[in-house]
């Protein structure tokens, strides 16, 4: 019986090659897989087999009517594409019509990554004036009037007590001022520092994050920064944590990741150490929540800071921080 | 600070390999910056040899010699008298630097050319024979460098030292940081004095010192010493001295030096026999008076300023700098040497005054050893008799008003742990605490009452609170040790501020509309309101100054966006781009008084110039106007859901205020009674005061008042089961008719049937008169219950273009 239905297909296999018009295919699915055709009426006669045999000559019947079947779909696709087939053609590689697109600045591309990362965490992002009184950007950070750690930032005056904001710091107070823990916030913005050279403008932007809670420790830190620098850079990179100075924060220190350039070798960029700084952090020193009324007994927290130029530079391998404000089209278009 | 590796090998024992020693450094809190061989600068003084000595023509006392350094040979002049053929000599060749900053050139002699030079062991700072050329052993091999022939190698590491840490502003303070991750000892150089004084006289016979502010000043101690011979330094000292960076001067002011690089503590010398009555007086100063530091300049001194005075005037600015007129010279024969310790804010107070940061400044400004003032004084004394420049008068004055308490600090190992997430053990604290010369007592009640009294060592001036303790047991135990674990997350949270989420939002759907982002500095040149062709009384005019600003273009804080658009378009243009749409979020700030915070008010400005397109094969360049840009606001209108034409108005900004914008071609966005912003085409004027010449068009809208527009939220609306209808009407009007007059007419606008309301065409010229317009519009009429018939929308049509024509005088055309 095997043999029956496998000539079948085999004929009807044949014939196909020589249906290329519509009207001969369709004559071909009737004759085979019509109401009466052939493979239709073996599958009626199954039942006249004897019992042993009918299951084999059934799947049998099944497989051919499926590859036949298959068949004359594909037989049938090929005609129809024939059919469409003219001389009027256009040329797709002539350029499409151009639609404008514009790009953002890197820094807000970095910006954006940082705070969306620190919003993952459950973090929410604050803003703070630009020009700043000098409590809030020093003093209330406990960085006293006439204090060396003064000296680590060049700041611009506007007056005895008035200054362009060093860093993002100060929204640290402001927020803890306005706010009760538990508090998680990520601070995007301009900072200005009375410096320049080729790896500094005296413009620049920084991120500063806070967290307070009443058990927050050193090892919370470093594990919300490690999943911080895997994230934005990448998953296998080696950073430390190295022990540090910053008035605002005990235990002090600088995250440092392995040069994303040499890897570690030394070169040019790590300045031949193997390492780049990329942030700066710490545990909230007792003196800023006594400065923001926080219970120094009761609350932790951890706060850090980084440069989003220097991130930016990086990532996008940037070799001159100047080339951010000079908005040179051609440089804001690659982003 | 930098540490040589020899120096510090007087103090501890290092058995580490340099970049594990450098490595460990770092991770210890004090950060090695660099490191290099202090013998670097002989890398271009190579071993040559003498092959022939030949009399300078032109000059007696100059001879001509040719050096051989293997390879080559090298002609030069040469004035020394012990040069002889055969003889082994360092040539210094073009480019090498010697000790004292002299950098060899090639040159000519009295007309003879000079490859290099040949050194003396002075010049080359190896030796103190400084008459003739070094002579060097005859087995070195020709042509290397001096430092790997002489086995010359002593690495510096360049420490970048924190604020907090001035206790390492000293060799030995280095040293018993290796010392505590090394688990060894520090040895202390001794302070004992060599010899006994001979002379009977008593200090306190011919000498007293008198504080007279204890708070500015809390010890003072002096030695005397006669017979004093200044002269130079021994080789020894003079090249440690050289190793940390400081220039040797004389041998007393050498020690001071050396004993400050090796403790931290300053010490003064002055020259006895110049002061006043004798005696010294710690007080401030006179306002106003005048004196005329070390550096030879006049200094007006004010009140709050601590001086170092004798019986009638000032001698010294305490702890910064000494004065000339007390100033040690080659003709002094007594000294008086001063140790002491200051309050740190004052120096700093008045050494930023002066910017006068010099060693002894930064030292005292971070607070030098409290305790450390006569011990200092007792090993310079040492040094002193050592180096036989002087005779000691017997006795010592210590003036200490103030006394040293040493602080006891309480912190509970509960405490500890809890801050560091750590599991860290009593004794390991202990252990580590005492490495640093902490003293520790430990009260044990239980395993959670398990209290730790310390009592830092007085250098360790940056230790006050638990915390402080806290921040040593971390770094010593290592910050890598501590585990990384996550913060629980309370569930809580804020909503997001949908000011800073639309901010995201704007940024993105103008590089939607083909804008790219700049961001130009917030300072600009002071004269900006006024090439913005500002009326005097413009508010922009109150820009907040810098005191110091880095140049004059970045001299006050800006009051507008549009100097930086205007600023980055030329640039752009005089490197030949020319077609730009740009846009910039940021703040503008206005002044609002003295020691008052500015205005800080966020805008987003936008600049088009050029082509609407780069030229590309579909289309023509075709130059953008002031509808490309009108059009592009619209649209991120519409983005935002803001509805136009029910609360956003674009009109025509008078003439008369248009400052910097072309009258006739500006629109004010109106918002009910609000001008949130303007739109037009940059003035001629002003694009001359930028150096611009082609045609620019910018808008500026506040951002807070664009914010205020943008719904919440919006509803859904049915989509329409009934067809439209329109019908389209032409008008002439007068050529000046502002076509929001339909647009946004009240009556057009409240019918209840009229949908859509739209300009086809605007036309001027034949056959239209001159003065008049031909304006057509599409009125779009749906109706929510059924189909509109013909005749319903006829008449209302009719009744709408009859008010029209009436309302504007206008007329059908023919």
């Amino acid at each position: 019986m095997n043999d029956h239905i496998n000539q079948i297909e085999k004929n009807a296999l044949q014939e196909l090659e020589s249906a290329d018009c519509k009207k001969s295919l369709e004559a071909l699915i009737v004759k085979y897989l019509g109401r009466k055709g052939l493979v239709t009426q073996f599958l009626r006669n199954i039942s006249k087999l004897p019992q042993d045999e009918r299951p084999e000559a059934g799947k049998q019947a099944n497989l051919t009517k499926k590859s036949l079947n298959a068949a004359f779909q594909k037989q049938q696709r090929d005609i129809e594409n024939k059919s469409l087939q003219t001389e009027d053609r256009i040329d797709v590689s002539l350029p499409g019509r151009p639609t404008a697109t514009g790009s953002l600045h890197p820094i807000t591309h970095i910006t954006d990554r940082i705070c969306d990362i620190f919003l993952r965490f459950g973090f929410d992002i604050a803003e703070g004036p630009e020009v700043e009184t000098d409590y809030y950007n020093f003093e209330a950070l406990n960085i006293p009037k006439n204090h060396p750690a003064r000296d680590m930032q060049d700041t611009f005056y506007i007056s005895d007590n008035i200054v362009l904001r060093t860093h993002t710091s100060p929204i640290q107070i402001r927020i803890m001022e306005q706010q009760e823990p538990p508090v998680r916030i990520i601070a995007p913005g301009k900072v200005y520092r009375c410096d320049s050279d080729l790896t500094h403008t005296p413009m620049f932007h920084q991120v500063e994050g806070l967290m307070v809670d009443k058990k927050i420790t050193f090892a919370d830190l470093k594990g919300m920064l490690t999943l911080f620098v895997h994230q934005i850079f990448d998953d296998k990179i080696s950073l430390r944590f190295r022990p540090s100075f910053f008035p605002f924060t005990e235990p002090s220190a600088e995250v440092d990741i392995l040069c994303v350039i040499c890897r570690g070798k030394g070169c040019r960029v790590c300045s031949g150490t193997g390492w780049l700084e990329v942030l700066g952090c710490g545990m909230v020193h007792p003196a800023v929540f006594e400065n923001a009324g926080y219970d120094t007994k009761q609350y932790k927290g951890f706060a850090f800071g980084m440069g989003i130029e220097r991130i930016a530079m990086l990532k996008y391998r940037i070799d001159d921080i100047r080339k951010y404000f000079e908005n040179d089209l051609r440089f804001l278009r690659q982003f | 600070m930098k540490a040589s590796l020899s120096w510090l090998k007087k103090y501890i024992t290092i058995d580490m390999e340099l970049s594990e020693l450098a490595d460990a450094l770092t991770m210890a809190g004090l950060e090695v910056d660099n490191i290099y061989d202090r013998y670097e600068y002989l890398d271009k003084v190579v071993v040559g040899c003498i092959t022939e000595i030949k009399p300078h023509p032109n000059a007696d006392r100059l001879s001509l010699c040719t050096i051989t350094t293997g390879d080559d040979q090298i002609n030069l002049v040469c004035g020394a008298d012990n040069i002889k053929t055969g003889m082994h000599v360092p040539l210094a060749l073009p480019g090498a630097e010697l000790p004292g900053g002299f950098v060899i050139k090639k040159s000519v002699i009295r007309g003879e050319a000079s490859g290099g030079i040949l050194c003396s062991a002075t010049e080359l700072g190896l030796g103190e024979d400084k008459k003739g050329i070094m002579n060097l052993p005859d087995n070195l091999k020709l042509g290397e460098s001096l430092a790997i022939a002489l086995k010359l190698s002593d690495p510096v590491l360049e420490i970048d030292l924190t604020p907090n840490r001035p206790d390492c502003l000293g060799i030995i303070g280095v040293a018993r940081e290796i010392a505590a991750f090394q688990n060894k000892q520090v040895q202390y150089p001794s302070s004992k004095p060599i010899a006994s004084a001979e002379l009977d006289e008593n200090i306190s016979d011919l000498t007293s010192v008198k504080i007279e502010n204890t708070d500015l000043c809390s010890r003072y101690g002096a030695k005397l010493f006669k017979n004093v011979k200044i002269g130079h330094s021994p080789l020894w000292l003079k090249d440690r001295l050289i190793s940390t960076g400081i220039r040797p001067i004389n041998n007393f002011v050498d020690i001071t030096n050396y004993v400050m690089m090796e403790t931290g503590q300053p010490l003064h010398a002055f020259d006895f026999d110049k002061l006043a009555e004798k005696r010294i007086v710690v007080r401030t100063a006179k306002k106003g008076e005048n004196f005329i530091t070390l550096d030879n300049k006049k200094r007006t001194l004010s009140k709050q300023m601590l001086m170092i005075c004798d019986g009638e005037k000032p001698v010294a600015i305490a702890g910064v700098m000494g004065g000339l007129n007390s100033e040690v010279t080659d003709t002094t024969t007594s000294v008086l040497l001063e140790s002491a310790y200051f309050d740190p804010s004052s120096i700093r107070k008045t050494s930023k005054k002066f910017s006068l940061n010099t060693d002894a400044a930064h030292r005292f400004e971070r607070g030098v050893d409290p305790a450390g003032t006569i011990k200092a004084l007792k090993r310079a004394v040492q040094l002193i008799e050592k180096t036989k420049c002087g005779t000691v008068i017997n006795g010592i004055i210590d003036e200490n008003p103030v006394p040293y308490k040493p602080l006891s600090i309480n912190v509970k190992l509960e405490e500890i742990n809890s801050l560091l997430g750590t599991n860290i053990k009593r004794n390991k604290i202990i252990e580590l605490l005492q490495g640093i010369e902490f003293s520790v007592k430990n009260k044990t009640k239980d395993e959670f009452d398990n209290l730790f009294i310390i009592t830092p060592p007085s250098y360790r001036v940056d230790i006050k609170r638990p915390v402080d303790i806290i921040e040593e047991i971390a770094r010593l135990y290592g910050y890598n040790r501590i585990p990384v674990t996550f913060p629980a997350i309370p569930a809580k949270t804020k909503k997001s501020s949908s000011y800073i989420v639309y901010k995201k939002q704007i940024k993105s759907l103008m590089t939607g509309l083909g804008f790219s982002e700049c961001i130009n500095y917030s300072f600009i040149n002071n004269r900006s309101a006024a090439r913005l062709n500002l009326e005097p009384d413009d508010a922009r005019y109150n820009m907040v100054n810098l005191l110091n600003p880095l140049s004059k273009d970045h001299a006050v804080m800006r009051s507008s966006l549009i100097p930086g658009m205007l600023e980055t378009m030329r640039r752009n243009i005089t490197r030949n781009v020319y077609n730009l749409k740009l846009f910039e979020i940021g703040k503008i700030f206005i002044h609002k008084g003295e020691d008052v915070l500015p205005r800080e008010k966020e805008i987003i400005a936008g600049l088009l110039t050029g082509t609407r397109e780069e030229s590309n094969w579909h289309n023509q360049d075709n130059p953008v106007d002031f509808y490309d840009l009108k059009g592009a606001v619209e649209a991120l209108f519409d983005a935002l859901k803001i509805n136009k034409t029910a609360s956003v108005k674009f009109t025509m900004l008078p003439d008369n205020q248009c400052y910097y914008t072309k009258p006739g071609y500006t629109a004010q966005i109106i918002s009910g009674n609000k001008t949130a912003g303007i739109i037009g085409e940059v003035n001629h004027r002003v694009l001359n005061n930028f150096n611009l010449s082609a045609k620019a068009f910018i808008f500026e809208i506040n951002l807070t008042e664009l914010y205020k527009l943008i719904p919440e939220t919006v509803f859904a609306e049915p989509v329409p089961k009934f067809p439209a209808v329109s019908r389209d009407i032409t008008m002439i009007v007068d050529k000046n008719f502002e076509s929001a007059n339909i647009l946004e007419n009240e009556s057009l606008l409240k019918e209840n049937l009229l949908e859509k309301l739209e300009l086809l065409a605007v036309f001027e010229g034949e056959p239209i008169p001159t003065d008049k317009k031909s304006i057509s519009f599409r009125i779009t009429y749906r109706s929510a219950q059924g189909t509109l018939e013909d005749n319903t929308i006829n008449k209302i049509h009719k009744k709408l273009s009859d008010n029209l024509i009436t309302e504007f005088n206008a007329a059908l055309p023919e």
